[in-house]
């Protein structure tokens, strides 16, 4: 008996897939009748499956903090909190509950910060699910290492913070209550067909609740295809220390960690309270 | 004014039609974020109830918006024609959904009336509507609009070719535009996203697919989508614009957030027309929209979603447009959940457009955290179809590698196509036709590696 083939006289192909030098556009695909070949519809779906289950897969935080490694906490353990959404639905339909914490947590961070007199830290690491906990699972560890090992003699990073169902803002309040003069946000981002892993960096000064997108930073495509975990290591590193001279993060804190030249433009926003 | 309505000893009251409009809005996420939804089923029932009764005459003497803060409320009471107003002004808005839905609705007596429909009160009818009524209203409306072909007319589906690149590299959008043509897209527009904000690369872009249309004299029209301000500087630099592009919103401060308001889009349909460009027609004007923009800009004023996208439609019409894209399912699960709301939320955009005149086309598209899928779409596209939608987006594969969102693809324009015996712009079919990659009856042909059409892509310098 013949082997079955995948190559069969009823798919046209199309003589100009030469052109996919020039994009990763899923040009050239051939025809079955009008319709695309099976092929193409088991990669798509393959595609889109990934990115689904990179949105729904729950962050598993004990898997993480083992990845992580010393939390830099005298517990020896990372801080889990979560926020106000209860479930992936709500988190989905309901942005506004992603951004605040969840009760419980607020309390935790509370009792922690007063059990250490309030002790101030120069950046506190907060890692989130965001829309892609693969993101996470795949890229924050050695992110997490390269940043370490990247700190200046002088900064002091905080213990680190795993919020789950969150959105970028809640680092706000997780800041605010831990005392936090900046706070990075390592998140997973909407995930793409063709990137559904990819990593976020939110450096926001002064965090408080209420901060506005325009008072952040951010480095996005955080992934071994995208931004590496030693440049986005340096280019945070360098924003921090930006952002600790001019006291302010967001659009008067322009990115030029690749000259590594430092200029501010103050009147574009409001300057944080000291 | 307050609105009541009783179900069994039961009074439900709403303080004004703007509520009443909210509760009586089919379910989605976007409203249950604005808080303005119906708290339960019955309630929405009791306000559709309530509004089933309301003379379409309510909604000129109670704007939703206050007149004197809003230049999209006075707009649209403004430009009311009330001849055109005169067949229907005896009706309520359950028996305005009669009157669509009769006979005496046929095509002329719609056309009639379109400049005596507000958005308020296509919205509202369309909320007493079931899908298929939707579908049905809709196909019986004519919306035809030219440039250097012509769209819209009876049996015909245009595709907007949409060769987006992450980073505008002109030899990945040709091969995208290749791709696209040699698949029979591109009657409606081709249109890229650019990554760039810079006058100067869009200025490059606009040249290239100006380059494209010439050498190869095709029927079809070019668009950069770019804010208005970039567009009309790129024209008062001696760019070849074809089609002004900008979003459009519902409401005055949502259209502020966007950076226009009435008068920029006055000026840059002007510039365009100054150009004379356009071959068959002057429609110069392309405009997207999406229920959601006005909640996401915080700038609804407690109107619901719907009722907020229906009077965008007020501020493209008022530009005779070429084509205007709602692009449903782009925004996000906050607003439109699931697949169900998607497509709810699609005929809906669809059916208010063409009766309030637009040539109106669907971006049908979801992106990967809403609860949807390539099944969704598919079921959608082919409503749409029935429905005698004007025109769809055309990407590679589906895949907008740019956007990062799922489109629907050059295979989707040729299934719809074939599904449901719907041609292309006539001008575009001949141009297919003589350049061999359609045959007669509008079906693409193989193409060899020989093909002539393939070797006057091949030759096209764009780099």
């Amino acid at each position: 008996m013949d082997q079955p083939t995948s190559t069969n006289a009823a798919v046209h192909a199309d003589p100009w897939d030469d052109l996919r030098r020039h994009t990763a556009a899923r040009l050239a695909l051939g025809r079955a009748g009008d319709s695309l070949p099976t092929a193409e519809v088991l990669r798509f779906s393959l595609a889109h499956a990934q990115a689904r289950d990179a949105v729904h897969v729950a962050l598993d935080t004990t898997a993480l903090q083992a990845a992580l490694g010393d939390p830099g906490n005298a517990s020896g353990e990372a801080l889990c909190v979560h926020s106000a959404a209860t479930d992936r639905a709500t988190y989905l339909a309901r942005p506004d509950l992603g951004r605040r914490l969840h009760a419980d947590s607020a309390d935790l961070l509370r009792a922690r910060a007063s059990a250490h007199d309030h002790v101030t830290c120069d950046l506190l690491l907060v890692i989130a699910d965001g829309l892609s906990s693969l993101a996470i699972s795949r890229n924050a560890p050695a992110l997490v290492a390269a940043i370490r090992a990247g700190t200046p003699a002088d900064w002091q990073i905080g213990p680190l913070v795993i919020a789950s169902q969150a959105r970028v803002a809640l680092a706000d309040e997780v800041g605010e209550l831990l005392g936090a003069r900046m706070v990075a946000m390592l998140i997973g981002e909407r995930p793409g067909l063709s990137s559904p892993d990819s990593l976020g960096i939110y450096l926001t000064w002064a965090p408080r609740a209420g901060r506005s997108d325009a008072e952040r930073n951010c480095i996005s495509n955080v992934r071994p295809e995208g931004l590496g975990y030693e440049a986005a290591a340096r280019k945070l590193w360098w924003l921090c220390g930006a952002a600790r001279k001019l006291r302010l993060t967001g659009v008067g804190l322009k990115d030029r960690s690749d000259d590594a030249s430092l200029t501010a433009d103050t009147a574009a926003v409001i300057p944080p309270p000291a | 004014m307050a609105y009541r309505h009783s179900i069994a000893q039961q009074v439900w009251q709403f303080a004004d039609l703007r509520e009443l409009m909210a509760k009586a809005s089919p379910a989605r996420s976007g409203d249950l974020l604005a808080g303005i939804a119906a708290t339960s089923a019955v309630e929405r029932m009791a306000a559709r109830m309530c509004l089933a009764d309301v003379p379409l005459q309510r909604f000129l003497d109670e704007a939703l918006i206050p007149y004197e803060t809003d230049e999209v409320t006075r707009l649209i009471l403004d430009t009311h024609d009330r001849s055109a107003f005169a067949p229907i002004a005896h009706l309520t808005v359950g028996g305005f959904r009669d009157w669509l839905l009769s006979a005496q609705a046929d095509e002329a007596a719609l056309t009639g009336i379109r400049a005596g429909v507000t958005p308020e009160m296509a919205a509202a009818v369309s909320k007493l509507m079931r899908n298929q009524d939707l579908v049905l209203v809709a196909k019986k409306c004519r919306v035809v609009t030219r440039f250097r072909n012509t769209i819209g007319l009876p049996g015909r589906l245009s595709v907007r070719l949409q060769p987006n690149h992450p980073t505008d590299d002109l030899r990945g959008i040709a091969a995208s535009i290749v791709d696209g043509l040699l698949y029979g897209a591109g009657d409606a527009v081709i249109g890229v996203n650019p990554a760039t904000d810079s006058i100067a690369g869009l200025t490059r872009l606009v040249h290239v697919l100006d380059e494209v249309i010439a050498r190869l004299d095709i029927p079809t029209q070019s668009c950069v989508l770019t804010h208005v301000t970039n567009t009309v500087q790129m024209i008062e630099q001696g760019a070849p614009v074809d089609l002004v592009f900008q979003s459009v919103a519902g409401t005055q401060a949502a259209n502020a957030a966007f950076g226009i308001d009435l008068a920029v889009l006055r000026e840059a349909r002007e510039a365009a027309l100054s150009l004379k460009r356009g071959t068959v027609g002057d429609n110069v004007m392309y405009f997207e929209t999406g229920q959601g923009s006005a909640l996401s800009a915080n700038a609804h004023h407690g109107v619901d979603q719907q009722t907020c996208e229906a009077r965008a439609y007020a501020v493209a019409r008022a530009f005779d447009p070429l084509l205007t894209n709602t692009v449903v399912g782009f925004i996000g699960p906050e607003y439109l959940y699931d697949g169900k709301q998607i497509i709810r939320a699609a005929l809906e955009d669809h059916f208010c457009g063409k009766l309030l005149g637009l040539p109106l086309g669907c971006d049908v598209c979801y992106t990967n955290h809403a609860e949807a899928d390539q099944d969704d779409m598919d079921t959608l596209l082919t409503l749409l179809g029935v429905a005698g939608i004007s025109f769809i987006m055309g990407v590679p594969g589906a895949d907008d590698i740019m956007l990062n969102y799922q489109s629907t693809s050059f295979h989707d324009g040729l299934y719809l196509q074939a599904a449901l015996g719907l041609r292309r712009a006539p001008e575009f079919e001949d141009w297919l036709r003589r350049m061999q990659i359609a045959g007669d009856d509008g079906r693409i042909l193989p193409v060899t590696p020989q093909h002539p059409a393939l070797g006057a892509l091949r030759q096209l310098k764009v780099a």
